[in-house]
């Protein structure tokens, strides 16, 4: 990358404006970020349309049963074909958006405040606050995520709140033993050194050294972790543990799928290509801001 | 060494003791009396009392805690409400399949991943890395369930190659071919990428410089100085990875009725089979910390810079006693 403009003088940047350009070059990154971008817009006009008619569009198109079409192969009318009960594949993964999107997204901010602090307690005072914590965090770890989300949801009954809770549980040691590591790397640094020397607190420390240091992992992590979260959500669903039928979650679609594998390959094909669609742009966007973040990348 | 290991099976203890807890303590919300749930609806309101009595259900919380966890370390999880079948008799039958699927994957994720993930690095931007990267995010990108779903579709349903479904008087080595794919692929993918960037990290580190300007050979600056160096991350990954399989296993033993302890957990939902649940939970659990304590002790092996900070960990805490 030039530090010069179009007429050669030498312009001054500051990280953010060197990332974003760093980030702008990388195609990749930027369809994932417009794949992602047209997902969250979609979900957000299917809510609207719901909020606006009341949710006469979502009975009739959504869930409304339409036997004559059971099973229907692509076509032009129905460009997905149709499910076991005849309605529209096209619009029930279009409505079925908003389940991955916001449980991914609000797990994760939530797995990353509640870690974050955790971990940079652990990582920067050490000692015995630092065993405690990673401790618990290591007791919270050594049941799967998909289980212990299972096994809370199981025990706190069946809601999207619930849902949600359990998912963030599950995620929450992951983060704090990332961020922890990363403290634990910066924390002995010169210039953190320096900082304590001129009398700055803890936090100002925390704030202002620790974190923006620690954030390039946390945001792969967290791409990641938005990934997982989704699958859970769809993997328990598959399981008949998540969003229940007849809500279009994209897992329980496929869970219902399982049943006709034989006859109509499409209900098993385009639920899990949503997925991967939404997950590969995940993916995608996290390296991407990797890369543009990450200054020791820059070649 | 060996001290360091012994002192790490000792910190499992209250780690164990932990989980074992969360695990209890969650299962302990579960709605429903398990009295009712043993008797059925039919049953009186005295017949009910006496159950609980029995079964000691109107004991305070740490009382039945402290039972369970005498009971299980004498090798007695209960008994299912629905089979009466003795708990972790049903378990132990079932872990050896699961071991066997989850090992299975993560061998061929590393077989698979490692060298690719180092070639991927070694030579950024051509077209092996960025065809291993495209393949590594669609891998990374799609759920077991639906990789599964995909798998018999096109091998069992329509080329016959493979079996759809475990069978007990099937072959073993084919009924896994499919599961361990499925279940493997995203850990592969995973595994890769984080090779790639934890030798890429590396890369740009000043003593890789300094290997190559004293004329190391390329090969042991790859193996000594880099590999060497990343597989800190890598280890991490692969030891949280053991988790995830055994996590993964629950919908990928469900898709290929695989008998292992995931297809377990989710059947004991669905039956709302308490003890089963609660049982299976606490051995995954069990297991998964003895795998960490495993990954942590390779730990040690690869950085001898941890057993150092462990080391002085040590001794901070034998000076505040």
């Amino acid at each position: 990358m030039s530090n010069r403009d179009k007429q050669g003088k030498f312009v001054q940047r500051s990280l953010s404006q060197q990332a974003w350009i760093q980030f702008r070059n990388n195609r990749l990154a930027i369809c994932g970020l417009v794949v992602i971008a047209l997902l969250i817009l979609v979900s957000i006009t299917t809510i609207l349309i719901d909020l606006a008619d009341g949710g006469e569009l979502y009975k009739v198109f959504v869930t409304k049963n339409n036997l004559p079409m059971k099973l229907a192969k692509p076509s032009a009318a129905h460009p997905l074909g149709c499910d076991e009960y005849g309605r529209d594949l096209l619009f029930r993964l279009l409505w079925g958006t908003r389940y991955s999107l916001f449980a991914g997204i609000c797990t994760i901010l939530a797995a990353i405040l509640i870690g974050g602090v955790f971990g940079s307690i652990a990582g920067f005072y050490g000692g015995k606050i630092d065993n405690v914590i990673m401790r618990f965090m290591d007791m919270v770890m050594t049941v799967p995520s998909l289980v212990l989300a299972m096994a809370i949801y199981a025990a706190l009954g069946s809601s999207l709140v619930n849902l949600l809770i359990a998912l963030t549980c599950s995620q929450v040691p992951q983060f704090a033993r990332i961020i922890r590591s990363s403290v634990m790397t910066v924390k002995d640094s010169e210039y953190v050194e320096a900082a304590k020397a001129v009398g700055a607190s803890d936090a100002l420390v925390i704030v202002k050294y620790i974190i923006p240091n620690a954030l390039s992992p946390v945001i792969v992590q967290g791409t990641l972790g938005v990934a997982t979260t989704i699958l859970n959500v769809a993997g328990m669903s598959f399981l008949g543990l998540g969003i229940q039928p007849p809500a279009p979650e994209w897992g329980s679609i496929l869970s219902s799928a399982r049943m006709y594998m034989r006859e109509a390959w499409h209900i098993s094909l385009f639920p899990g290509l949503a997925i991967v669609i939404c997950i590969l742009s995940l993916n995608l966007l996290g390296d991407g801001l990797r890369d543009a973040l990450d200054p020791k990348q820059k070649r | 060494m060996l001290k360091y290991i012994l002192k790490r099976i000792l910190l499992l203890i209250p780690v164990l003791i932990g989980a074992t807890f969360i695990v209890f303590s969650v299962m302990d919300m579960t709605p429903g009396d398990p009295a009712v749930a043993k008797l059925g609806v039919d049953a009186t309101a005295e017949q009910i009392e006496e159950l609980r009595e029995e079964m000691g259900l109107n004991d305070p919380f740490l009382v039945r805690y402290g039972r369970f966890v005498l009971n299980l370390v004498q090798g007695d999880l209960g008994t299912s409400y629905k089979t009466g079948l003795d708990v972790m008799q049903q378990i132990m039958q079932r872990i050896p399949y699961t071991f066997l699927l989850s090992f299975a994957a993560l061998l061929f994720a590393i077989i698979v991943g490692i060298p690719a993930g180092i070639i991927s690095a070694r030579h950024q931007y051509t077209v092996f890395d960025n065809c291993t990267m495209v393949l590594t995010l669609i891998g990374a990108s799609a759920p077991h369930f639906w990789l599964g779903l995909m798998g018999v579709i096109i091998f069992a349903v329509n080329l016959g190659w493979l079996p759809a479904a475990y069978t007990a008087s099937g072959s073993l080595a084919l009924g896994i071919i499919l599961p361990m794919l499925t279940l493997g692929m995203n850990s592969t993918a995973l595994v890769t990428r984080m090779t790639r960037s934890a030798m890429l990290d590396v890369m740009n580190q000043d003593y890789v410089d300094t290997a190559r300007a004293k004329g190391v050979s390329e090969r042991i600056v790859v193996f000594r100085h880099m590999l060497r160096n990343a597989l800190i991350p890598i280890i991490t990954v692969l030891g949280l990875q053991f988790g995830n399989l055994l996590g993964g296993a629950v919908t990928t033993e469900t898709i290929f009725a695989w008998p292992g302890i995931g297809r377990y957990i989710v059947e004991s939902i669905s039956n709302k089979d308490t003890p089963c649940v609660l049982g299976a939970v606490v051995m995954l659990a069990i297991i998964v910390t003895v795998i960490n304590l495993l990954v942590d002790i390779i730990y040690a092996f690869v950085d001898p810079r941890i057993k150092s900070q462990y080391k002085s960990m040590i001794r901070r805490a034998k000076k505040d006693v």
